[in-house]
């Protein structure tokens, strides 16, 4: 029972990182950018719910609040883009690698100078209670966190494959200029995208809070989401999910069966085990390219 | 206004372009060596500090601004350098021959860790060396018996030539080494540029197709452009052990790994002016921003947090304004009078792009 139960507690974990992974792979998808800085719209998003919900800020109900917050970090994304990003318009990679490593830094700054530096708990209805299922003891909030990441990453999954703006967006990372002319508004797609991951990091905030406390360092979770979508496979979102969920199931299996300093390194050498062997990751959507 | 009239393909190659800034560097090493008559102790060991940051800064400039591949796992590096160089010295190396040996050690591993990292382009290298970069805490924890783990290591006293050098005591002496240390690993990376290898550098960076069309073999010379980098690295990383004076598994942590980034980004990719722009921000950022605090909000006032977000702040602004970094900006000053009545404002615009899929290479 114990193997059930890591496990299960690792799926929760790897949840939350799939969901921080699908940030990445969202961005990456439609604009060949990385988002080095989705972790900390993770955490920034988790605290505007804090700050909603919680009696000493608003005090708003959380079924309000929840969904606010969502909209609010929506916006933010898109604004983000508008303001900042749209600047660096077909420029490399590195420039938006190190301009989102940057806001990561600002968002940091100003949620610990707004909120605090102390972590901080969301009262979230989700926190309460444990469901006891067959000698497995399951947190109400992990529940809650599986079942939301596996309906989000279906629905993202159905939108870029099926809708015309998925398809839009898709077109627009592949060839800037091809898609110009195809009729795609390229820059407000992007805009778009950055606001659907903003919205996706609310999301995996408030899950990530509900499951424990939260302080302006949280962000740095987002490495290991990094690793779990690089393990999925960066541009595929049922990777992400899956990337998400070996990393999380791993760290609880190594940290019960490997001495105390190599279980930390597991998730670390499995990415670059990946990297080596199939360096697009395990579920690539790419197919190396015949001349 | 000064011209250069190139009369043979040498003229490209020349250390320095003509006399005028033969003479400007060569006041500038004097200035360099009489610096400790001019200014207090106290100001020399900060100095001290941005010439370390200078040469990190040339070391990761060589792989992320002429080979054009970006790395956040140098803090790994200079951590090898660093307990390298200790270590060698304990066996009872000298340092003559410890300090060098570090960098090339630090090299090898470098060029060793870039051969499976050869596959990779922009982003999943980027990750890979995060990953580089989080592995080296665990791994010198683990390796304890060497690294002294969690409590640490301090770095002996330098005997150099019978001359004993230690940074707190003699801090002039120190300054002397490190300044001996850049002005070498300057000129090799200046000298690497005018090579062959220097400038199949640029045409990996530049484009990887043509280079491979024009005979460069791209794996080989990235390997060589990282074994390079990480060996200017350790030897920077040798240096910083000795100005801290004490060093653990922390102390090379991913926050060094991103602020180099950051820093060569601000002082101006591609060129080895910005790797000592960059340092002297870096080196002296803290200690304006405190002054500034304290002079706005009055001492004793803590925020925590301000360093860093301010230097996001204003690395956004440089990415967004200023591509280039400091040294492109001081270009544009100095070509502005080189021009003078000629010069005009759209003359660096950016150029409009396009984006094209990275996916399918």
């Amino acid at each position: 029972m114990d193997g059930v139960q890591l496990l299960v507690s690792g799926l929760a974990n790897g949840c939350v990182y799939g969901l921080i992974a699908l940030g990445f792979v969202l961005i990456y998808k439609a604009t060949e950018a990385v988002n080095f800085a989705q972790g900390d719209f993770m955490m920034l998003g988790a605290f505007v719910t804090l700050g909603l919900t919680n009696a000493e800020y608003l005090d708003l109900p959380f079924w309000v609040a929840a969904p606010l917050s969502i909209a609010i970090m929506a916006g933010l994304g898109y604004l983000l883009d508008l303001l900042i990003l749209r600047h660096l318009f077909g420029q490399n990679q590195t420039a938006v690698v190190i301009l989102t490593i940057a806001l990561g830094f600002v968002i940091r700054f100003f949620a610990g100078a707004i909120w605090g530096h102390e972590p901080q708990t969301l009262e979230s209805p989700l926190a309460l209670g444990d469901v006891q299922l067959a000698g497995v003891v399951l947190g109400l909030a992990d529940i809650a966190v599986i079942v939301v990441t596996v309906l989000l990453t279906w629905s993202l999954y159905q939108f870029f494959q099926r809708t015309k703006l998925g398809l839009a967006m898709q077109a627009a990372s592949q060839n800037q200029m091809a898609a110009y002319f195809m009729g795609i508004p390229v820059r407000r797609v992007q805009g778009l995208i950055w606001g659907l991951s903003g919205a996706t990091a609310a999301v995996a905030g408030i899950l990530f809070a509900s499951k424990g406390a939260i302080d302006p360092n949280a962000g740095l979770l987002g490495i290991k989401a990094f690793a779990a979508a690089v393990i999925g496979g960066f541009g595929s979102l049922p990777g992400a999910l899956a990337g998400g969920l070996i990393v999380g199931v791993i760290e609880p299996f190594a940290a019960r069966y490997l001495a105390a300093g190599y279980s930390q390194i597991a998730p670390y050498v499995l990415l670059l085990a990946v990297l080596v062997f199939r360096p697009h990751g395990l579920f690539s959507q790419v197919r190396t390219k015949k001349v | 206004m000064r011209i250069q009239f190139k009369t043979s393909y040498d003229h490209d190659i020349r250390l320095f372009p003509d006399r005028h800034s033969l003479l400007v560097y060569g006041a500038l090493i004097v200035l360099a060596l009489a610096l400790p008559l001019l200014i207090n102790e106290f100001y020399i060991g900060e100095v001290t500090n941005v010439l370390i940051w200078a040469i990190a800064g040339l070391g990761l400039m060589l792989l992320t601004g002429q080979t054009g591949q970006a790395s956040l796992g140098h803090a790994a590096f200079l951590a090898i350098g660093c307990y390298a160089n200790t270590i060698l010295i304990e066996q009872g190396v000298p340092f003559v021959l410890a300090f060098p040996l570090a960098g090339v050690l630090t090299g090898v591993v470098g060029a060793i860790i870039a051969i499976p990292a050869l596959r990779l382009h922009g982003i999943y290298l980027a990750i890979a060396t995060i990953a580089l970069s989080i592995l080296a805490d665990d791994i010198i924890v683990l390796l304890e018996p060497w690294t002294g783990g969690v409590s640490g290591k301090f770095p002996d006293v330098i005997r150099l030539f019978g001359i004993e050098i230690e940074r707190w005591t003699m801090p002039v002496r120190f300054y002397y080494l490190v300044l001996g240390v850049t002005v070498i690993s300057t000129l090799f990376y200046r000298n690497l540029l005018r090579s062959p290898l220097g400038r199949a550098f640029a045409a990996v960076r530049d484009s990887e197709v043509s280079a491979t069309a024009m005979g460069v073999h791209i794996a080989r010379t990235k390997a060589t452009a990282f074994g390079l980098s990480c060996m200017i690295t350790g030897w920077a990383g040798a240096l910083m052990g000795y100005y801290a004076g004490a060093f653990n598994n922390e102390t090379f942590s991913l926050v060094i790994s991103i602020t180099l980034l950051m820093m060569i980004v601000i002082g101006g990719l591609g060129s080895i002016h910005g790797a000592f722009f960059g340092a002297v921000v870096v080196a002296f950022l803290p200690q304006g921003l405190s002054i500034l605090k304290d002079s706005v909000l009055g001492s004793g006032v803590a925020i925590p947090g301000l360093e860093t977000g301010v230097f996001g702040m204003i690395l956004i602004l440089f990415i967004l304004f200023e591509p280039m970094g400091l040294y492109g900006r001081w270009l544009k000053i100095r070509i502005w009078f080189e021009l003078f009545p000629f010069a005009r404002k759209d003359m660096f615009r950016r150029q409009k792009s396009y984006l094209k899929t990275e996916r399918l290479r």
